[in-house]
């Protein structure tokens, strides 16, 4: 038995991608341009939208206006109220879906073959001519006030909420992005037409498509969907300062579990060593049931179900975050744990073997991302925001397979800083 | 709209390759059920087995033990490590996980195509060699106590739902939670989880699903050669589980809880699932829950959120794949300024409405057609489909049941649904939860 696990471990070679997987470039005739990868073998396109910015563009004061506006896109449009708009969606069996994050507004579509004209037709509706009705913003108003309402006594929005306040202070990343009651409240029609002319605009659009449609037929589609949309939108907002400092804060709340999110600074995607610090954290926290938190949190001593470190590399800041989660009484031995991991990495480095067993693991793992038409077509969407090139799914593993033993314990000792970790606990922690 | 007129009914005419025509299915000579999806696009296979047993069928007394020993699955066997088998997937460059529910337990692999043979290796060693000390019990019990912690102590909405679901059943186990109660947990020996592996681990309660980029041919011979070779369990009950008696009072709870500050309404009856080879009524619920709540346009969304404005959210649920009788649920959140008493007349109100006015065809048509869209979509997520075969041989029904869903779903007819309404959907019979904070606290909302 572990003689054959061994064996199939050496043999592990890069595996082919997708046999049909071949991005191409398109530019439209009036400029805009996307990814393709033609797949007809479904009669049907995942379209990925993306404009940079985000959230961050709300303006000062009006904390939610972008997270607002992006959800009343599809609550009517042209000469369609809510209903209706949805109705046609519905009899075209199309599905978009529009999401607002920090840096980036987010629409994914997926439409049939058949009735493709009828869908991108009313796509282009929900981004170019939105109607914003009062009646739709004070629904939806009332909607996105429930849900902060609930993340007020939610023990996991609170730490979020903390820490992000915490690490950034003023800036946008220092609150979250769905703004406060108050500042919901206070938004008024014209708050959302300028959310939507700030972040919807043809200077910081990404897109791509995957599925049933040829190069010829999506530049012309292109400029259909998108071309009526503004030359320029909001300036970008400015890098982050974070202000975090080592320690421990404790919110108190009553709930029998605590909940932790920690972190401290992390890496620039576009940092030489990103690769190695991308390979560490998942021997840290990153890897599933291997990682060493995972190890050491919950299977060596049951103080968690789950436990996990991630890199967050942000458009104007990096983190390098976790999370956990522990009965009162537990959590702070689960801090503990977590601090002293950190701090053996730092000090002591990786094996050799936790090294080729990451490797392993990403690159092996790397081809299974592409599972579906949307999958390939967000992988796609977030290499053009990430500025990767278009050749960058060839040469990933390559770059993973180049990290050594060296690269990683001495990015482990500049990254990982035990004691400036910061942790905020929501709970009644005992011992903290 | 205008421009959208009649397209509903012209389009799909030409049906293309429907997502059953990817499926091929055996048994092996001990019993086990063998499932094969085929997709070919990419070198990626999903390794799944099912077993059809879940919390439903654990002893009174030991509830969470279905759980717990999934947990300890990945404990080692004699010839595995604890945490080698993660361990194993994961240095071939898979992910790996399991799952269990009500009726059935499962237990997957997401790996390169070429890594079957030594997921189904791994996976038959632990289905009857798994071996377990005292000392990893205690320690996996810590890590599911902490994880219902997370799933329901931390959650007055989860905590609401276990107290609904007592009270919508009386009799059967579908009213303990899948993860245990608190006591009982804390409770749960080595060889509670042994006696529950003992008797329903075993090739012939199991199913075998295999999707991806592998052909039904090699699929037999590698199931023949790790699975096939297992004795079955020759002491396998039929699933035979009480049933509910009449209900004859409808329920009402008010759940308080002071981490509770958007206060809603859940409104639970009993309803008939989907039977092998009769799987009609369950096709009309399916329908009418989308038609009652299924999102922006739906019958409740229109009257309470549209019209009246009473409810920032309103949904209608029916999971009709069970193997026993399942529920037929509503939920309401009421808007600013809005009781939940106000809330739950409006929504009685609105279902006699319902009751009166039947179904608008469009809504039924468009309903239908994303139905029909849906078997396009599907072809694009083999594990999705992977899921949906699993879940359905797990719950009682037959690979000709899952295969004759989209038409039988087809097939409703508006007096199919009204129907089906008004056999389940009887106030006497209604089990309601309220949920909110303490009224001394609760100064939101209300």
């Amino acid at each position: 038995m572990m003689r054959f696990v061994l064996t199939c471990v050496l043999v592990l070679a890069a595996l082919p991608l997708r046999a049909g997987v071949e991005i191409r470039e398109v530019t439209s005739p009036g400029g805009i341009t996307a990814w393709l990868v033609e797949e007809p073998s479904i009669p049907f396109v995942a379209l990925e939208i993306r404009f940079r910015g985000g959230a961050s563009l709300d303006a000062p004061g009006k904390r939610g206006a972008i997270n607002l506006m992006t959800g009343l896109l599809e609550e009517g449009a042209g000469d369609l109220d809510a209903r209706g708009f949805a109705r046609a969606a519905e009899s075209l069996a199309a599905s978009f879906s529009y999401s607002a994050g920090d840096d980036t507004v987010s629409i994914s579509a997926r439409f049939l073959t058949e009735n493709r004209d009828q869908a991108l037709d009313l796509l282009r509706l929900s981004l170019v001519e939105p109607a914003f009705s009062q009646k739709a913003i004070d629904r939806v108003r009332g909607q996105v006030i429930s849900g902060l309402r609930s993340d007020e006594k939610d023990p996991n929005a609170i730490a979020g909420r903390t820490f992000k306040a915490l690490a950034f202070g003023d800036h946008p990343y220092g609150s979250p992005s769905n703004g406060t009651i108050e500042s919901v409240s206070a938004l008024t029609r014209e708050d959302i037409v300028a959310a939507h002319k700030a972040a919807l605009a043809r200077d910081r659009l990404y897109v791509a498509a995957v599925g049933d449609i040829t190069e010829a037929e999506l530049g012309p589609m292109l400029d259909r969907l998108l071309g009526d949309l503004p030359e320029t939108g909001a300036p970008m907002p400015g890098d982050a300062e974070l202000s975090l400092e080592g320690g421990v804060e404790v919110v108190a709340f009553d709930t029998p579990q605590s909940v932790a999110h920690f972190g401290h600074a992390g890496i620039d995607r576009h940092d030489e060593d990103f690769f190695a610090a991308y390979v560490m954290n998942v021997i840290l926290g990153g890897g599933g049931f291997e990682s060493r938190l995972m190890t050491e949190v919950r299977e060596k001593r049951g103080l968690t179900y789950g436990v996990y470190s991630y890199l967050a590399p942000k458009d104007r800041a990096a983190l390098y975050l976790g999370s956990v989660a522990s009965a009162n009484d537990r959590i702070a031995e689960a801090i503990s744990v977590i601090r002293d991991e950190w701090r053996r990495l730092a000090q002591e480095g990786v094996t050799q073997d936790e090294l080729e067993k990451a490797k392993a693991l990403l690159t092996g793992a790397y081809p299974l991302r592409f599972d579906g038409n949307g999958a390939i077509a967000r992988i796609m969407v977030g290499m053009q925001m990430d500025d990767l090139p278009i050749d960058y799914i060839a040469t990933r593993n390559d770059k993973v397979n180049a990290v050594t033993r060296e690269d990683v314990n001495r990015v482990a000792a500049e990254l990982l800083d035990p004691d400036g970790l910061h942790f905020v606990v929501v709970g009644k922690p005992e011992g903290l | 709209m205008r421009f959208l007129a009649g397209v509903a009914t012209l389009v799909m005419a030409a049906l293309p390759l429907r997502a059953e025509d990817m499926v091929t299915d055996f048994r092996l000579e001990n019993g086990m059920q063998v499932v094969v999806i085929e997709d070919h696009r990419a070198p990626v296979v999903m390794h799944m087995v099912w077993y059809r047993a879940g919390a439903a069928d654990e002893t009174p007394g030991v509830s969470g033990v279905a759980h717990f020993l999934e947990h300890l699955l990945f404990k080692g066997t004699e010839t595995l490590e604890p945490g080698e088998f993660s361990a194993t997937v994961a240095a071939n460059g898979g992910r790996d996980n399991a799952f269990t529910s009500y009726d059935y337990t499962a237990y997957f692999q997401r790996i390169a195509a070429d890594r079957l043979e030594l997921m189904m290796q791994m996976e038959s060693d632990r289905m009857v060699n798994l071996q377990l000390d005292e000392k990893d019990i205690l320690t996996e019990r810590d890590v599911i106590i902490e994880e219902r912690n997370q799933r329901v102590e931390n959650s007055p909405a989860a905590l609401m739902r276990e107290q609904l679901d007592a009270a919508q059943y009386l009799n059967h186990r579908y009213g303990v939670p899948i993860i245990g109660w608190r006591h009982e947990m804390e409770a749960l020996s080595l060889e509670d989880a042994l006696a529950y592996y003992r008797q329903y681990y075993a090739p012939n309660n199991a199913i075998l699903v295999v999707a991806g980029d592998v052909e039904p041919a090699a699929v037999r011979t590698f199931a023949e050669t790790y699975y096939g070779v297992i004795p079955p369990n020759p002491e396998l009950e039929p699933r035979v589980r009480p049933t509910e008696p009449p209900q004859t009072a409808a329920r009402r709870m008010v759940f308080e809880d002071p981490r509770v500050a958007q206060p809603y309404l859940r409104r639970s009856y009993l309803a008939p699932e989907r039977d092998a080879g009769d799987q009609e009524t369950a096709a009309a619920l399916t329908i009418l829950a989308e038609i009652l709540g299924g999102g922006t346009t739906s019958f409740l969304a229109e009257k309470l959120q549209f019209d009246a404005q009473l409810a920032v959210y309103t949904g209608a649920w029916y999971r009709g794949t069970s193997f026993d009788d399942t529920t037929f649920e509503f939920v309401v959140v009421p808007a600013e300024g809005v009781s939940l008493a106000e809330a739950e007349a409006a929504m009685d109100q609105a279902m006699k409405d319902f009751m009166a006015d039947g179904v608008d065809p469009a809504q039924l048509e468009r309903i239908k057609m994303q139905l029909r869209a849906s078997q396009i979509y599907a072809r694009d997520d083999v594990e999705r489909l992977a899921n949906r075969y699993g879940r359905a041989l797990a719950s009682g029904l037959t690979i000709e049941d899952v295969k004759a869903w989209p038409d039988v779903l087809q097939a409703v007819t508006e007096e199919d649904i009204l129907r089906a309404a008004e056999a389940v959907l009887d106030l006497d019979t209604s089990v309601t939860g309220w949920l909110r904070a303490p009224q001394a606290d609760a100064e939101v909302g209300q």
